[in-house]
């Protein structure tokens, strides 16, 4: 048996842990999921005009019942900080899945400090922050934050590292 | 009558609590209401403690994609959010999002006294030429008006609550203080919340 990409993989995992809104902002390396989501009849695929749309989308959703996630690039993380008072104020879960730019063999200079600076601006602002290197431990960490965020009422961002999302989609 | 084409300066300036108070008045089926953050989530406060309403405390802009969230996790309820001219001005975006996901469900009213009034008065863009309900049509949300007085924002509400949406309703409202403070308890106010919607038991 062939295993699935692990793209596909992460869109399980979101499946089995309920989520039916995917709000986002799109990336390069969100595309397959994205993509798969659009698919569904049974999960709300929202564009966002900006990230900070997204966590209000997400704080909705759960008000009215629903489990979602935001996905988003690292530069996205910068728009979001003000906004992150809304779940942590609330007690709310929040889940995000971040492609990380700036990072990993990057060549647009434009994305390095939002890049470098992302995992410290998420602590200070209060989110759990977890960190994918490899494709066979994407899912487990994914599934693993998904029940953190959804289950202990917390914010928590999954950072997918651009070695993990290939330098190669990174074409000028 | 959603598509009158009053301007800004064509509709006449109520007074923020008697409209809210309007609305309330009307929703009779547990309908949502997310109240942005100021005196617009402070008079909805004040128009009775019902506990389908959602209050902001801060983090301006989010009471339209909060609304939006609530609205396609609940298809059959009817969610309005209430937002003032300063907070919307700072997500004009969310506009264009609830327009491409054509939200049936969400209703939009903007109280626009084109001042940011906590903060001492200065005036913000729709107090400077601004017209929000054209940028909302510009933004693809083809049913919206101004309320050109009472009676009209009376109709428009009762157009929201029985018609597809989604809508946006702009209502040009005076300086008066708000009429209370909403309690400054998040956790609570987001349980009360989702127990209103049953979503929560």
């Amino acid at each position: 048996m062939t295993e699935l990409p692990w793209q596909d993989q992460v869109y399980a995992a979101l499946k089995s842990a309920g989520v039916k809104q995917l709000a986002y902002v799109p990336d390069a390396g969100h595309a397959r999921v994205i993509a798969m989501a659009h698919e569904d009849n049974d999960m709300h695929a929202v564009v966002c005009t900006t990230e900070e749309e997204g966590i209000a989308l997400s704080a909705g959703a759960y008000l009215g019942g629903q489990r979602s996630v935001l996905l988003m690039q690292s530069s996205g993380v910068g728009n979001c900080i003000n906004m992150l008072s809304l779940p942590i104020n609330c007690r709310m879960p929040f889940f995000t899945i971040i492609t990380m730019r700036g990072e990993w063999g990057e060549f647009n200079p434009w994305q390095v400090p939002m890049g470098s600076a992302t995992e410290a601006v998420l602590k200070a602002a209060g989110v759990h922050v977890r960190r994918a290197e490899r494709a066979d431990e994407v899912v487990d960490i994914i599934a693993a934050s998904a029940t953190l965020a959804f289950d202990s009422h917390i914010p928590v961002a999954v950072l997918l590292s651009q070695r993990l999302i290939g330098a190669k989609v990174w074409t000028k | 009558m959603i598509n009158a084409a009053t301007t800004r300066d064509q509709a006449k300036v109520m007074g923020r609590f008697d409209i809210t108070k309007r609305l309330v008045a009307k929703l009779q089926h547990d309908e949502a209401v997310i109240g942005g953050i100021g005196h617009t989530n402070w008079d909805l406060w004040a128009s009775g403690r019902r506990p389908q309403n959602f209050y902001m405390l801060g983090s301006m802009g989010l009471a339209v994609p909060i609304a939006m969230g609530v609205a396609l996790a609940q298809p059959d309820r009817k969610v309005f959010a209430l937002e003032g001219d300063g907070s919307i001005l700072m997500q004009l975006g969310s506009l264009a999002t609830v327009a491409h996901q054509k939200v049936r469900n969400l209703a939009i009213v903007i109280m626009d006294n084109g001042i940011y009034q906590i903060t001492g008065g200065q005036p913000t863009a729709t107090g400077l030429g601004t017209d929000v309900v054209a940028i909302a049509r510009g933004a693809g949300l083809a049913q919206a008006a101004w309320a050109t007085d009472e009676a009209h924002f009376e109709a428009l509400m009762d157009q929201a609550l029985a018609e597809p949406g989604p809508f946006l309703v702009g209502v040009r409202t005076d300086e008066q203080k708000p009429f209370g403070q909403t309690e400054r308890d998040p956790p609570q106010l987001r349980d009360r919340f989702m127990r209103g919607l049953g979503v929560k038991t």
